[in-house]
């Protein structure tokens, strides 16, 4: 194995896992320092860079960061890093005037967004800055998308989600409420320089099993349901509800039911636990409001009595579980019926686009989903962009978000006349993080401390309004002490073989013991099985130098285990240890180049 | 001075040992010697080679002189017993616990001014009595506690950091323990970690005095170039001659020996320790052998390194001076001190 080439930005980004894991490649450990100094305003911004929605994300994001958080080697629970971000936002100064402002003047393009989600504002938020006349087409009576149809008032309040919008519309951005489009080719006839699709998945899956059209007026879809109340349409539910599918949808319905009057909760689960597509997080949240969750119970039927929905048939399943966890065989051992008033089914969502004419020049594949190029988001047709649910199916906010800064990428290249695929590189600066002896610019010593609990507002005042928001925020001494869990895992180790005198000082030193002097081989286990725990999971690197000037050997270190403590530099005699902080910087649209005319 | 500490980490997936201990489960308190020193990778080593023997470290007694390297009994092992004792004298102290209670492992630090200067003449007599010790002498070369003075183990012609050069001829500790009548004595070096930890581990099992004189070079006194002591002219010079590798009695033997390749050495507790001669021509069980081996590598300025000679057959002090095995603290007072009528006795018998 050669020396390890860090001059690709990868190599350090991938070791922030949380920043590699995030779709956004959110800086988390650089904002968190921030959030440490006091600096909110500062950390929000940073936020804002990569994710637009800090204070709606701070709440509700899937968090892909926190499994992957390099704490939980060590630790039962990650870094609370979303927890975190909605800290930068809460105590934020006012920052208005330190967003991107709208331009004195525009470059002329015109850029139709379809749909006012996390995708096209993202889009608009990339673009308007830069000269681009954007509007937005949507055919609700409010912005947001599924951020405000799907996503209940007592996790997101309405305020939050207004104000994080509100930055972009006031670039310049103009928002057309009501306006469903209904014909891509009408549109298209208007001569836009650009279209941007940002629909979502706003079909919500049915269950079409015996009994679901006499029992219809007490079945809704999940998806729907959740948007009429969102908007004030529905207010009420029966007194028992079954919530059919057990992912995060799921959750905002059996917790909405119990806010509309209902007394009775279940969400009927096809699958044991850990098959559960909802984050665990929710999962206890619906727990804690006595949400009942029953599992290997599949729907067979609806029951009506009188022509009115009275309960549901269910086959109760065993399942056989291999060591790997996998299901490898299953069978019906019972049936079940449960009595209840609703149901609400949430058991998937696709997108759909009755809108877009066969002929529009936009292909689709053979489950009607359209053929989008996955690094620019064009699709068959030029000029055209998907993103966000509507290119790839339902994923999340933070992809809508990054779908967005990609398609902004591709459509401001497309606008300049430039190739598309020919986009700004990812870059690294890395700048040594010592100020002096055992000094550093970051907080290195290890803090042992556990993961902060959020508080929920106390259950008996939670359902007395839709949009109490439960949780409640961390309060001044949870901030203190978790912002000190993070590893600062972008404060980069970074080795300079010639220097080395192979004292052995930071192998010693090593609280984990990652690091080996080894002879050099051409097989990694070789390497590796000098280390003291030699194994890794996929995908994490194995840090090699140069020759050392003495023997000749190599200096390893296990990336999978280093925790970023910096003792290693600080106990090296030569230096030849440092810890570096790395920027990464993902480039946007402004990060383009521009061609010479079009400055001109 | 360090301002900082090691965190105790326990990781997921962390290797645990038999007695279900971590490899830090056998750190002590955080090093205040100056960063680079071989010294602590001389402390690291003895934790890992404790760590792999599965050996309770309440079972273990550390001892020391003054020195550098009298420190480090601190920085290894927190749970074991101690002492830091007077200059030198560490190993009259080390006699006499081992004389009282022979159940507890002893482990004795020192380097080359409290072993060679001012304790030469007690550890001289510790190796003639056999006493059941590792012995640890970090050697450097230099006085660095008292920032740099040529020490005993000074080579003719290495230089102070100021460029003076030493006259006076080194002692060679593993030649001096040798002419003495050591029955274990090894040589290696602080920047060898997996010969060092091999080595260590068959230093506690030998039943005796088990010398080992690990070069450990002074990162802050005597690391420039002129100096015969450095990293860098260790590795320059270092030269393997036998390896040596500890293998405890459960593990049932099943790979062959090949004449002349390796030997295995029967140990007391039913280990073995298996010797691989990397020089052809050198035997390890050959004392005068040896000797003339290190007084010619003296010469050629090689290090020479590995389990130098090893004598199993020799009785410890405690087997030797038939004193009891027992702890003396599990005896009952009446049968340790039986009292005026029986010393009256025993003075009879010499009358």
């Amino acid at each position: 194995m050669t020396k390890t080439d860090t001059s690709n930005p990868d190599y350090f980004h991938k070791v922030v896992d949380c920043q590699w894991a995030c779709p956004a490649h959110t800086p988390v450990p650089a904002y968190i320092r921030l959030i440490a100094q006091g600096r909110y305003g500062d950390a929000y911004l940073l936020n804002r860079d990569s994710n637009v929605f800090p204070g709606i994300l701070g709440r509700v994001c899937d968090r892909p960061c926190e499994p992957a958080c390099r704490r939980s080697r060590i630790d039962e629970e990650p870094v609370a890093i979303c927890r975190l971000k909605r800290v930068a936002a809460d105590h934020r100064e006012d920052i208005t005037d330190r967003l991107p402002k709208k331009p004195a003047k525009t470059n002329g393009k015109r850029v139709a967004l379809i749909g006012a989600g996390p995708a096209s504002l993202t889009v608009a938020n990339d673009l308007a800055p830069l000269g681009y006349e954007c509007t937005i087409f949507e055919k609700l009576s409010a912005p947001g998308g599924l951020m405000r149809s799907n996503i209940p008032a007592f996790r997101l309040p309405e305020s939050v989600l207004a104000e994080e919008i509100g930055y972009i519309l006031d670039m310049g951005v103009e928002l057309k409420l009501d306006s469903p489009v209904s014909s891509m080719k009408a549109l298209l006839d208007d001569g836009w320089d650009a279209v941007f699709v940002g629909t979502g998945a706003p079909k919500g899956k049915d269950l079409n099993i015996p009994g679901r059209e006499e029992g219809a007026a007490n079945i809704h879809i999940g998806i729907d349901w959740l948007e009429s109340v969102a908007f004030d349409h529905t207010d009420k539910i029966g007194e028992s509800v079954l919530i059919i599918g057990v992912g995060n949808t799921a959750m905002d319905c059996c917790r909405t039911s119990l806010r509309l009057g209902a007394k009775n909760v279940k969400v009927m689960a096809r699958k044991p636990r850990n098959f559960f597509k909802a984050s665990e997080w929710e999962l206890e949240d619906a727990e804690e409001e006595n949400v009942d969750i029953v599992v290997n119970h599949s729907p067979k039927a609806f029951v009506t009595k009188d022509g009115k929905l009275a309960g549901m048939v269910f086959e109760i399943f065993e399942y056989d579980v291999d060591a790997a966890g996998e299901i490898t065989g299953q069978r019906v051992i019972g049936e079940e019926t449960i009595p209840c008033t609703d149901v609400i089914l949430a058991i998937g969502q696709e997108n759909a686009f009755p809108w877009i004419e066969a002929d529009a020049g936009i292909e689709f594949d053979k489950w009607h989903v359209p053929k989008v190029d996955e690094a620019t988001f064009q699709s068959t047709r030029d000029g055209v962009f998907f993103g966000g649910d509507s290119a790839f199916g339902p994923k999340n906010i933070i992809w809508a978000v990054e779908h967005g800064h990609q398609a902004a990428i591709s459509i401001h290249r497309y606008c300049q006349g430039l190739d598309l695929t020919n986009r700004a590189p990812r870059e690294i600066e890395l700048q040594s993080a010592k100020m002096g002896m055992f000094e550093w610019r970051y907080a290195n010593a290890f803090d042992a401390s556990e993961r902060r609990e959020m508080e929920h507002v106390a259950l008996v005042d939670r359902f007395k309004r839709l949009n109490i928001e439960v949780e409640l925020g961390f309060n001044a001494e949870q901030i203190a002490v978790e912002v000190q869990r993070c590893l600062n895992c972008d404060v980069q180790t970074v080795f300079d073989a010639p220097l080395c005198e192979e004292c052995d000082a930071c192998i010693d030193i090593c609280p984990v013991e990652c690091l080996s002097i080894t002879p050099g081989a051409e097989d990694e286990a070789v390497l590796r099985a000098s280390l003291t725990q030699p194994e890794a999971p996929d995908g994490q690197s194995l840090y090699v130098s140069a020759p050392l000037p003495l023997t000749g050997r190599v200096m390893i270190k296990d990336e999978n285990v280093c925790l970023h403590c910096g003792l290693c530099a600080e106990r090296c005699p030569t230096s030849a240890w440092d810890m570096k902080e790395g920027v990464i910087h993902i480039p946007h649209a402004d990060d383009q180049e521009v061609r010479q005319e079009a400055l001109a | 001075m360090t301002s900082f500490v090691k965190p105790k980490i326990r990781r997921k997936n962390e290797p645990l040992n038999d007695l279900g201990l971590a490899r830090s489960d056998y750190d002590g308190a955080m090093s205040t010697l100056c960063a680079g020193c071989g010294h602590d990778s001389v402390t690291a080593a003895l934790a890992r080679a404790y760590f792999e023997l599965s050996m309770d470290p309440k079972d273990v007694v550390k001892v020391s002189g003054i020195g550098c390297s009298s420190k480090t009994t601190t920085y290894f092992l927190r749970d074991a017993h101690g002492a830091n004792t007077v200059h030198g004298r560490m190993p009259s102290f080390a006699t006499g616990a081992a004389a009282v209670n022979g159940a507890l492992s002893y482990v004795g630090v020192s380097g080359d001014g409290d072993s060679l200067s001012i304790g030469i003449g007690q550890m001289a007599h510790a190796i003639r009595r056999n006493v059941n010790m590792l012995y640890m002498l970090e050697n450097n070369g230099v006085y660095g506690l008292t920032k740099g003075q040529f020490s005993a183990s000074s080579d003719i012609g290495s230089t102070a950091k100021k460029g003076a050069a030493n006259t006076l001829p080194p002692i060679d500790p593993a030649i001096f323990a040798l002419s003495v009548g050591a029955t274990f004595v090894a040589r290696s070096f602080s920047g060898d970690r997996d010969q060092l930890v091999s080595i260590i581990k068959a230093g506690i099992k030998h039943r005796g005095f088990a010398l080992i004189d690990v070069i450990s070079p002074c990162v802050s006194f005597n690391d420039h170039k002129g100096s015969t002591k450095s990293y860098a002219h260790t590795y320059q010079y270092y030269h393997k001659a036998v390896h040596a590798d500890y293998v405890p009695p459960s593990e049932e033997i099943v790979t062959s020996y090949e004449e002349g390749d390796v030997m295995p050495v029967e140990l007391h507790d039913g280990g073995i320790i298996k010797l691989r001669k990397l020089d052809a021509d050198y035997d390890p069980t050959d004392r005068a052998g040896a000797m003339d081996h290190l007084l010619r590598s003296q010469a050629t300025s090689e290090i020479l390194t590995g389990l130098l000679y090893i004598d199993e057959s020799r009785p410890d002090m405690v087997e030797h001076k038939k004193l009891t095995d027992t702890p003396l603290h599990s005896i009952p007072y009446a049968k340790l001190n039986p009292g005026a009528e029986a010393l009256r006795k025993v003075q009879e018998e010499f009358r």
